[in-house]
């Protein structure tokens, strides 16, 4: 069971817990504001924009190279940068923080 | 601009009418919101029906939104009962029970339905299926587990036909595609694509038919197996447990119709989403819109379309004033492989292939008008299609030479400083 928090850009802060899926898709079924998942998260629409809070950047991991590619087209992306389509919900990622893109 | 008594009803609870419901409420509709669908699911996402869905062991869809969503929004969700009637004078409408029901404003999101051509003793054939719905994806698994033989018969070669080829191929399945045109992809795409998915297809062990037009099929039994015979004009016939159709979709325009509205491929609709009734509006794979990019008219059939018109409807629903400008993109996977497909690659008079070095199945298509960049087809290359999305959007010119180039790498540089 991970435990995970979102702050939204209206600095709402959401905590909610989860065993299996996607961060895109626990944001969704708790109604986080911000994250779209339009693609249903095939990585594909880059309407499930994170920023990972920098001291979790460990737990969560790297972008592939085609995450790295869609995020460009976000235009305020930035190294913290994350499509959370592609971050599944394991242990590893317990207590971590996201913070919605605009 | 709206008030509390104001009624707004969506008929079609999809891409389209559910995020037209939700994006009224960002944008303050006071009123009542009442999204109905024929559909008895709770809406879901289609693109996965004929990729994840039809291979997963599950038969839960990725819903659109959760349920707790509709409430907290307060969206009042009508699920399983048809609109049959549309009465735009009287400003009301009848479900198929005849409950009637007031709007003040009213979308139309309804959709397209699959085209079911007419071949001989297809209609008395029960056991094909089309693939529009979770519960049509549903009948497929049913019927596929069900049979001996694990013969499937796809006619039409379009993505969603292909993809559902690709799946079925993934769980065991033995399946032929007959399309009728000399390639598949003919409509959406250029020889170069075709050929690619045609490869792809046959290296995992589709076989893809080209120039077979389906002539008849029948029921009849081999081997003890009641399987579906296809007869195709050219004396070939195949023969198949599971009969699949898709050969496209026709935008569901009954209720439109009714009202009198503007039809053309589709409701037409002017960039604000109102059709030709000011109370009406439309939005999605039924609407026929212009695009002012490409400075044409069209009816898209994609989630961005879908999802991006919702916001604009929205918006003037609620009297904001914004107009639908967007550069249309598309997705759609098969096997491993991704495309990707940005911009509408319609009147191009000439193309650049690229294929990248030293790596295997990463292709991209630039399709040109003369000096300006159309569309993109990226395989494999989220990298081309995300600079096709930024040069098409700047109107950037390409460096068509450096573009052709494969030892130089797709980068920036490629656009001509304007
Ligand atoms: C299998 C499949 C795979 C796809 N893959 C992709 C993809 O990879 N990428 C992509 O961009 N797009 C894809 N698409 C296309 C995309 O799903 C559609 O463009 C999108 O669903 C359009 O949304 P919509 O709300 O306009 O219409 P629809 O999804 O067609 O929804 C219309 C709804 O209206 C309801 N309705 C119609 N008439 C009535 C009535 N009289 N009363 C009550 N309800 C009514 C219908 O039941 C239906 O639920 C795919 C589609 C399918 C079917
Ligand atoms: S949900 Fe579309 S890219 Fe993540």
């Amino acid at each position: 069971m991970a435990k995970i928090t979102f702050i939204t850009s209206s600095n709402e802060k959401i905590t909610v817990a989860a065993t299996e899926g996607s961060v895109m898709e626990l944001a969704v079924n708790n109604n986080v504001q911000g994250i779209d998942g339009d693609c249903g998260g095939v990585c594909s629409c880059a309407t499930c924009h994170v920023f990972v809070a920098p001291e979790d950047v460990d737990k969560v991991g790297v972008a592939s190279e085609i995450e790295t590619d869609m995020l460009e087209l976000a235009d305020d992306a930035n190294e913290y940068s994350r499509l959370c389509c592609q971050i599944p919900v394991t242990d590893a990622i317990d207590n971590v923080v996201f913070t919605v893109a605009k | 601009m709206c008030t509390s008594k104001d009624i707004c009803v969506i008929i079609g609870a999809s891409h389209a009418g559910v995020n037209t419901a939700f994006n009224l409420r960002k944008e303050k509709w006071l009123g009542k919101i009442i999204l109905i669908d024929a559909d008895p699911e709770l809406p879901y996402h289609r693109p996965p029906l004929s990729k994840t869905y039809l291979t997963a062991n599950t038969s839960t869809t990725n819903l659109l939104k959760p349920i707790e969503s509709y409430k907290k929004d307060n969206i009042t969700l009508l699920l399983g009962k048809k609109v049959t009637r549309l009465d735009a004078v009287n400003r009301c409408l009848f479900l198929d029970n005849e409950t009637k029901i007031d709007y003040t404003k009213l979308v139309l999101a309804t959709g397209a339905k699959p085209i079911i051509p007419t071949i001989e003793g297809l209609k008395e054939t029960a056991s094909y299926f089309c693939l529009r719905t979770a519960a049509d994806i549903v009948a497929i698994k049913e019927s596929y587990n069900a049979s001996k033989t694990k013969k499937v018969v796809i006619i039409g070669g379009g993505y969603i036909g292909l993809e559902t080829a690709a799946s079925l191929k993934k769980i065991g399945a033995e399946v032929v595609v007959l399309e009728r045109e000399s390639r598949i992809l003919k409509r959406v795409a250029t020889a170069v694509i075709s050929d690619f998915f045609r490869d792809l297809h046959t290296q995992n062990g589709v076989q893809i038919l080209e120039n077979k037009e389906v002539s008849k099929v029948e029921n009849t039994l081999e081997n003890g197996v009641k399987v579906t015979k296809v007869h195709c004009t050219d004396a070939s016939y195949f023969t198949a447990e599971v009969l699949i159709v898709g050969v496209g979709v026709i935008p569901n325009t009954e209720l439109a119709k009714q009202a009198g509205l503007k039809l053309k491929n589709g409701i037409s609709v002017a960039n604000t989403g109102e059709t030709s009734n000011l109370n009406i509006y439309a939005v999605g794979d039924c609407a026929y819109h212009y695009n002012l990019h490409y400075k044409t008219y069209v009816r898209l059939e994609s989630v961005q379309n879908a999802v991006d018109q919702s916001k604009i409807i929205a918006a003037n629903i609620c009297g904001n004033p914004l107009i639908y400008n967007t550069i249309p993109w598309f997705w759609s996977d098969q096997y491993n492989v991704k495309l990707q497909i940005v911009g509408l690659a319609e009147n191009y008079t000439d193309y650049i292939v690229r294929e990248e070095q030293d790596k295997e199945n990463v292709i991209s298509v630039w399709y040109f008008n003369n000096d300006e960049l159309l569309a993109v087809n990226a395989i494999n290359h989220t990298k081309a299609y995300v600079f096709g999305t930024k040069f098409i959007k700047e109107s950037k010119k390409i460096a068509k030479e450096k573009l052709a180039d494969t030892s130089i790498p797709l980068s920036k540089d490629i656009a001509v400083v304007n």
